[in-house]
């Protein structure tokens, strides 16, 4: 992979030249000018040993395979629990019909559990706006270390996407995109009765 | 409290839908349409004749407090019951919904007496 420096005959005619420079100058220098030249020297030899291994990093594995295939399997996860959910809230939907031929304590039971199954189904809703941050998290990561890797190697590579912001523009974007953040993790939100003391406030 | 109102739950996920469908209907609320963004839940509430919106948040195009702005600024649908059921749980959330003018909000996940307790709330009320 390239790392911007030149390479083949026209590197070692640059290396070459430069050399032939310094050893030149070696003898005007006083000790300190010296010293101060072979820091750099070393300076431009660890930046060009940097870019080398950032261009060695692969990127191309990471862009075109790693986070796709980790976003296919996210995408596929959430496929999944949303069949297996709806299969389970076709059972509920059999058993609430199977309750009309119920009566009494049965009845008021069955009617408890299934609603209980349904408020526990809703879990699918919050799973898939939690994946969805991930999705979004995995590909900013993916055009950032893109754009890493190309200023490393001096060359914007033809198949390195655009860096594009995580989030249009706020001058863009309703309020109501704005605040839109998803689920909170736990205690970082409030709950249902602060929110309920939070609106009474208003009041 | 009239439970033969239209009710319009909107929410991007169908699932989400079915369920607060099946909860409503345990409430013996039979009347519900759906829709999945605010932009088509705006333009069933223009056509339709409704009493009570239960609508999320985080959708696309129009999110749910874009819909209840366009509602409250509505001349016909300004006085309509207005419910958010979301994931969105950060006070400045709640607060733009109450400025926005909702009439109560739920967190997810939720269960089914919150549900019902703020149902007879705002419709008492409307």
């Amino acid at each position: 992979m390239p790392d911007g420096t030149p390479q083949g005959p026209e590197g070692d005619r640059i290396e070459a030249t430069v050399r032939a420079v310094l050893t030149s100058m070696a003898g005007d220098l006083t000790a300190k000018e010296s010293a101060l030249l072979a820091e750099l020297e070393g300076l431009g030899r660890t930046i060009a040993r940097a870019k080398a291994e950032i261009a060695a990093l692969q990127v191309e594995d990471i862009r075109d395979a790693h986070i796709p295939s980790a976003t296919d399997e996210l995408d596929a996860i959430v496929d999944h629990t949303a069949h297996a959910t709806n299969e389970i809230l076709d059972c509920c939907e059999t058993l609430e019909q199977m309750q009309a031929e119920l009566s009494g304590d049965a009845a008021d039971k069955l009617q408890g559990a299934v609603t209980r199954i349904y408020e526990a189904c809703s879990f699918q809703d919050i799973t898939g706006q939690r994946i969805g941050k991930v999705v979004t998290a995995l590909k900013a990561i993916e055009a950032r270390i893109s754009a890493i890797v190309s200023a490393a190697s001096g060359m914007p590579g033809p198949e390195a996407p655009p860096v594009v912001a995580a989030k249009p523009l706020d001058e863009s974007r309703t309020e109501g995109q704005k605040l839109a953040n998803g689920p909170q993790l736990p205690g970082a939100g409030v709950s249902q009765s602060e929110i309920d003391r939070l609106l009474a406030s208003f009041d | 409290m009239d439970k033969n109102i239209n009710v319009l739950i909107v929410d991007d996920y169908r699932t989400m839908l079915r369920i607060i469908r099946n909860l409503l209907k345990q409430l013996d609320f039979n009347n519900v349409d759906e829709a999945v963004d605010g932009q088509e839940a705006l333009a069933k509430l223009r056509a339709g004749n409704f009493g009570l919106v239960i609508s999320d948040w985080n959708m696309a195009p129009m999110t749910g407090l874009d819909l209840l702005k366009e509602v409250r600024a509505d001349q016909r649908l300004k006085n309509m019951p207005f419910i958010m059921i979301t994931a969105e749980s950060k006070t400045e959330n709640v607060v733009a919904a109450k400025q926005a003018g909702v009439s109560n909000y739920i967190v997810k996940p939720f269960n089914a007496e919150t549900l019902r307790e703020k149902i007879e709330k705002v419709l008492v009320h409307a």
